[in-house]
């Protein structure tokens, strides 16, 4: 049986771990790739590296980043944050990150998805997706880390992705991430209802059996999250256990 | 030194980084004589059947890995496994390697979730030297949304996914397929490479 994946993300500006998104006082938390080591050893299923950086230097230090996890850590590795071109795609893929995670930048500009799976696959074309309720199950899009909205439907908008070539949907629920109350639920159920690719939870989790709420609940295939493993409130080891105990297959 | 067969496709960095990990050395390379003079060889892959045959035929590699993987160990990770068949349905019907008997076709199978992407439970069904240490628990990672089709003599391991999924493969002598990706799947996955460079 396939197992429920855990999936850890570190935010990264410049090189560095950083905490505090909302793009305000953001600090640095630590290196990278000891991180990314460090998750990996807790049984980390997958990694994700969310850059923050702006410029465009910024980037070549994320690709060392990249390449420098790529030696040690043996899981998937994912990249998301300010890829815009197919170029972007290639850099990260030869850096050694095995996906790459479009945002934004996919919603203004779509064919970017449809590029990026004919040259490299859609296995390899993750679409992550920040969407927020306004109204009884409907929920739109948002871009810019949740500040812009796109006023597009979330259920029409994952279809587009899958039909475009998306090999996967990071979902993130606006109302829920930062409040530590659980992932969203309803929204959840309805993406991957929606689609047949797989649906990452994202946004929300606050204590040990959000996880396995989350897999209970809905089909999605992975539940992803940041500060709570970050801080170390948990580990990846102590939310395979809780899965476990509740019958739900975790590697 | 082994030869990491480098004709376009990704993830071949990946392939390598695992086995400098486990201190081998190894080549990513597109040149005949390199095939030639290595002791084991390995076809990695990504990406759509039909446009990796093409890529081999380019390269002009076909008729050396026909030849070298009857005298030599040879695996096949991913695509690069679905390649050693006879033949594929993915987009069009186009031919394999045919080193092993089968052919690739879609998993087809309502309310799966496809690719089928994630980690899943090795079950063997024989012996094989790429088990060597391996225990009765042991996930790796797959991506895949094609499977092959072969005999059970071939099929010396599979995981579960709707059906039967062939995980890994054999000709019973020189030529090794994992349908998962062995570098990219922890300790376990670095254990099979191990073991496949090992073998004589």
């Amino acid at each position: 049986m396939l197992a429920k994946r855990i999936i850890p993300c570190l935010d990264v500006r410049d090189g560095k771990v950083v905490k505090g998104v909302n793009f305000e006082g953001i600090k640095e938390v630590g290196d990278p790739v000891e991180c990314a080591y460090e998750y990996n050893l807790q049984g980390a299923d997958e990694i994700v590296f969310y850059d923050i950086t702006a410029s465009h230097e910024g980037r070549g230090v994320m690709l060392d980043v990249v390449r420098e996890t790529a030696k040690k850590v043996f899981v998937p590795l994912t990249v998301g944050g300010g890829i815009k071109t197919v170029d972007d795609i290639r850099d990260t893929l030869r850096a050694g990150a095995d996906k790459v995670s479009v945002n934004s930048q996919a919603v203004q500009n779509p064919s970017l998805i449809k590029e990026g799976a004919d040259i490299f696959g859609s296995q390899c074309i993750c679409v992550g997706v920040d969407a927020k309720a306004i109204g009884d199950k409907k929920w739109t899009v948002f871009i810019n880390g949740g500040r812009i909205d796109m006023k597009i439907d979330l259920i029409d908008w994952v279809k587009k992705c899958e039909q475009l070539g998306a090999g996967e949907i990071c979902l993130n629920s606006i109302d829920t991430d930062g409040v530590r109350g659980g992932f969203d639920i309803d929204m959840l159920k309805a993406v991957v209802d929606a689609v047949k690719i797989p649906v990452i939870a994202s946004g929300g989790a606050g204590k040990l059996g959000d996880f396995a709420d989350a897999f209970l609940k809905t089909d999605c295939s992975a539940a992803l999250a940041a500060s709570l493993f970050h801080f170390r409130e948990l580990t990846v080891g102590q939310v395979k256990d809780d899965c476990r105990s509740k019958g739900i297959i975790v590697r | 030194m082994i030869a990491i067969i480098d004709y376009g496709a990704g993830n071949i960095f990946s392939v390598k980084n695992a086995l400098d990990y486990l201190g081998y050395e190894s080549r990513l390379t597109d040149k005949r004589e390199d095939l030639e003079n290595a002791d084991s060889i390995i076809l990695p892959g990504v990406g759509a059947f039909p446009w990796a045959m093409n890529m081999l035929s380019a390269s002009g590699l076909v008729d050396t890995i026909k030849e070298q993987a009857k005298i030599k160990p040879f695996l096949g990770i991913c695509l690069g496994m679905q390649l050693l068949f006879e033949k594929s349905y993915e987009f069009e019907e186009c031919s394999g390697l045919s080193l092993i008997n089968g052919y690739v076709d879609k998993i087809n199978e309502p309310d799966l979730v496809i690719p089928h992407m994630g980690w899943n439970k090795l079950e063997y069904n024989h012996n094989c030297p790429l088990f060597d240490g391996l225990g009765n628990d042991e996930y790796v990672y797959f991506v895949h949304s094609y499977k092959v089709f072969t005999d059970d003599k071939t099929l010396t391991a599979f995981c579960t996914y709707g059906g039967k999924v062939p995980a890994v493969v054999s000709d019973g002598r020189y030529v090794y397929g994992c349908q998962f990706h062995p570098e990219k799947s922890g300790k376990t996955g670095l254990k099979i490479l191990e073991n496949f460079v090992s073998l004589k």
